[in-house]
């Protein structure tokens, strides 16, 4: 091959060679979860160290994906690379639901065979007898030692229904964004793209409004037992989940405005749609599993 | 299969110094390369091994003889807990996938790995992972000692070390999910053309699979910690029954992730005695498309036996019926390999060059492992035998002369064409009989310890115990001992030897593409894609 061949062959699979971000993220994550045990075990000058990790940690997300962002604009990504993003993202995506599976499999088996068993259901006759005899086998519940107190609990068709109707429209609102990008119309595309990430942020305002209420008028804390441990983990991951994915939704806005992606080539918002309907996926979930039944 | 590549590395002169390995240490700390990063990835796991085989030898020291001699009951759990945490994590999984990055782009013809910068980020985080780890060793209250299995409640006692062992496990998952998904998409996208996937090579085989199964349960386990670290700083009750919770949900939890877990350490082991047995036999391997579909159903069953490390907790009758029977049944699709791999010796002309040793022996001590496995997957007869010293026998002999020997097979088999020398066969020899003789003197006799009664994890014993005690500890210095003619080996072979050939071996003829490059492969391979036919 005489030609020097330059960093990105035109045709060829772009690999990248050298980059010090994802050594920055490994020590940013080190220093980061290092200073968070520190937190928890209650070291003096933990937080510094913790919040130092955490704004590297966001240093390196800016500036790597600055870096893809770049090479993706100038071109140097074929359809392979194209793919290999779309796979690795879609993988991404699997690995988080099974992150969720592992909560929603807590939630099942304590609702369906150990909160019974508590009770005294099946061959558990004598451990109800002779270690929680008076206990009730109901759901919801804090347990035989009614852990964190009475509580009550937010029925499904209030705030959590109306928060479903919001996302389900965010859903909707992108699938609009996305079909005005493949056809070009960018006006519209600017307005349902900024549209999802209001309702996403709406979203998050009103769980917030939730826990408030939750916490200050009806005593259902994190502390209440089985009940409380499962409901505020399930929905405080999926709610972190919306947060991060509504700021990457305004991230892709702001690409937008600035006059990135064609209507042919724009996995950043696909990926990020992806992500959207993840979280809307899982928030059915909950709203079934958590709050309806 | 063969290749016909029409210039590949005369080219790597005339590009510019963007193609060539930085200098220095930034090489190794900046480098997206696919052979720098394996590299770094079975150097890591090398340190690793030794670390927590030092710890497995004060263990072994203590239980030398009877009495309490050398360490206090704390440390000694301790030293359990992380021995076995720093080999399942730091020492067997990351020499996988150290294997994984240097072989299976050349066994492909892929350029590189399909995502070179979030395989340096999987890299270095793992060693991330092990300095949060290896950080709590200091800790006040002494490091995790509860089991590597982290059971609720006794590990919610551990003291300052216990935010840092959880998160130390949560950096090496993300470590693992990320190396999963850049092994899965460079299999999936970057394959020659022609490369079907019914002609992979078995150990890309293998590793896709095993890819798969982290995805799956990786962030399971994440989930399990996670519950932990509510469980113990912030009021939740997930594993505490007087709050309505249950200890025992965590051990369905973490056995989801652990079984699968076993075989994310054996599979890519199988992949590797796969391609071994055939090249030192001069045939092909016997029944190729069995093995992929028996590697599936295995990795497809391993998620529905999880419970039979549980058989004594107290689960309804139905529940240990069901896992004993899918459990044995995972016996049918191992017992195709154990069979087609010795049919693929049948009426072969074979040779005993060190790689195909180390294959044999795994052949025979991974059978003797798979054995006792079945054993044990009798629900009445585990309960017998649960939590003593046949359980520590069994995991070892699938771990240690399984797992362990197919990695040092799999360095055998390609360090010649890492570094384009030939090692000394000789002391490789020596390795290989002092390992043999020596793994089996350390854990054949925790057999009979397991089976006479002596319980896992405790320092000190009854003196029945004490003569097999003395057997197994004599094997393992012995064994420790012999593993430092290893690192001597591969050293003297980095730096210099006779030249290795091209196909290195007489049988490698077409047995994948990794043979069609020079010896030691170039520092870029396969930019332009080989064509397979
Ligand atoms: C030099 C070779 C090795 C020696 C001498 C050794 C020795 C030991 C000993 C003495 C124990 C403690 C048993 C007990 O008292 O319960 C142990 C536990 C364990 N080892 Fe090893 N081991 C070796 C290699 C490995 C390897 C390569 C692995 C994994 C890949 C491994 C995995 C484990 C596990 C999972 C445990 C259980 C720890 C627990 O009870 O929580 N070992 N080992
Ligand atoms: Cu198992």
């Amino acid at each position: 091959m005489a030609h020097a061949q330059t960093a990105h062959d035109a045709g060829k699979y772009y690999i990248p060679h050298g980059s010090k971000w994802p050594i920055v993220g490994a020590v940013s994550l080190f220093v980061m979860m290092l200073g968070a045990a520190a937190l928890l075990n209650g070291v003096n000058v933990a937080p510094f160290i913790f919040w130092a990790g955490f704004a590297s940690v966001l240093f390196m997300f800016y500036g790597w994906f600055g870096t893809v962002i770049g090479e993706s604009q100038a071109g140097m990504y074929n359809a392979g690379v194209d793919k290999s993003f779309r796979m690795g993202m879609m993988w991404f995506i699997f690995s988080e639901v099974m992150f969720f599976a592992a909560f929603f499999g807590a939630l099942y088996y304590a609702r369906n065979l150990s909160v019974p068993w508590l009770g005294g259901e099946g061959a558990k006759y004598l451990s109800n007898l002779f270690l929680w005899q008076d206990f009730e086998p109901t759901w919801p519940t804090n347990g035989p030692a009614a852990v964190g107190g009475a509580f009550e609990t937010i029925p499904a068709f209030g705030l959590p229904a109306i928060n479903t109707a919001i996302l389900l429209t965010s859903g909707v609102t992108i699938t609009i964004a996305h079909h005005a990008l493949q056809a070009g119309n960018r006006g519209l595309l600017k307005i349902f793209l900024g549209l999802t990430f209001l309702l996403g942020f709406f979203f998050v305002y009103l769980q917030a409004t939730e826990y408030a209420h939750a916490y200050h008028e009806l005593n259902l804390t994190l502390g209440s037992g089985i009940y409380g441990s499962t409901f505020f983990m399930l929905t405080g991951f999926h709610g972190l989940h919306v947060t991060i994915g509504a700021i990457m939704l305004v991230v892709i806005w702001l690409r937008v405005m600035k006059g990135h992606f064609t209507p042919k080539h724009h996995f950043a918002f696909e990926a990020v749609a992806w992500y959207w309907h993840f979280v809307d996926v899982v928030w059915l979930g909950l709203f079934i599993f958590v709050y309806w039944l | 299969m063969s290749a016909s590549q029409t210039h590949g590395h005369a080219a790597a002169h005339d590009h510019h110094d963007e193609h060539g390995p930085a200098k220095g240490i930034m090489r190794w700390l900046t480098t997206t390369n696919h052979k720098d990063i394996g590299t770094l990835y079975l150097v890591f796991s090398l340190i690793m091994f030794f670390t927590g085989g030092a710890m497995a030898l004060v263990i072994r020291a203590e239980l030398f003889m009877p009495g309490m001699q050398l360490v206090d009951p704390q440390f000694f759990n301790t030293m359990t807990t992380v021995h076995a945490l720093i080999m399942v994590f730091g020492a067997v999984m990351p020499a996988t996938v150290g294997l994984a990055n240097w072989m299976i782009p050349l066994q492909i013809g892929a350029p590189d790995m399909a995502l070179p910068r979030m395989n340096n980020f999987s890299f270095w985080l793992l060693v991330a992972a092990f300095s949060l780890l290896i950080l709590s060793l200091f800790m006040p209250g002494g490091g995790p000692a509860a089991g590597w299995t982290l059971y609720p409640p006794l590990v919610l006692q551990t003291g300052d070390a216990f935010p840092l062992a959880i998160f130390a496990i949560h950096l090496a998952g993300a470590s693992s999910i990320m190396g999963a998904i850049n092994i899965i998409v460079t299999i999936m996208n970057l394959r020659a053309p022609g490369m079907t996937l019914l002609k992979m090579p078995l150990f890309t085989w293998t590793w896709l699979i095993t890819a798969y199964l982290l995805i799956a349960v990786m962030p399971v386990f994440a989930g399990a910690v996670t519950m932990l670290l509510t469980d113990h700083f912030f009021g939740t009750t997930f594993f505490a029954a007087a709050g309505g919770g249950d200890p025992v949900l965590y051990q369905h939890i973490f056995w989801f992730f652990g079984h699968p877990e076993v075989y994310i350490m054996i599979l890519p082991a199988f992949g590797i005695v796969s391609e071994i047995i055939p090249t030192f036999s001069r045939k092909k391997l016997f029944g190729y498309d069995a093995m992929v579909y028996a590697t599936a159903s295995i990795a497809f069953l391993s998620f529905i036996v999880w419970a039979h490390h549980m058989f004594t907790v107290g689960m309804p009758l139905a529940g240990q019926m069901f896992f004993m029977l899918s459990t044995m049944l995972i016996a049918v699709p191992t017992g195709v390999k154990v069979f087609n791999w010795t049919a693929t010796m049948w009426k072969g002309s074979l040779t005993f060059e060190p790689p195909m040793l180390f294959a044999l022996a795994f052949l025979f001590l991974f059978t003797i492992g798979g054995f006792s496995g079945l054993m044990m997957a009798i629900a009445p007869a585990d309960f017998q035998y649960h939590d003593t010293y046949f359980v520590v026998a069994h995991f070892h002999y699938v771990l240690v002369p399984g797992a362990v020997f197919a990695i040092m097979a799999a360095v055998y088999y390609w360090l010649p064409k890492w570094t384009g020398h030939l090692y000394d066969m000789k002391l490789a020899n020596w390795h290989f009989w002092l390992s043999t003789i020596f793994v089996n003197l350390l854990f054949f006799p925790q057999h009979f310890l397991g089976l006479a009664g002596m319980p896992r994890r405790i320092p000190d014993y009854s003196t029945q115990f004490a003569d097999w005690n003395m057997v197994s500890s004599i094997g393992a210095f012995g064994f420790g001992l012999s593993q430092l003619l290893f690192v001597y080996i591969i050293v003297k072979c980095a730096r210099g030897g006779a030249k290795a050939s091209d196909h290195v071996w007489e049988g490698a003829y077409n047995h994948g593409l990794e043979w069609t490059v020079p010896s030691p492969a170039p520092y870029h391979t396969f930019e332009d894609a080989p064509v397979v036919k």
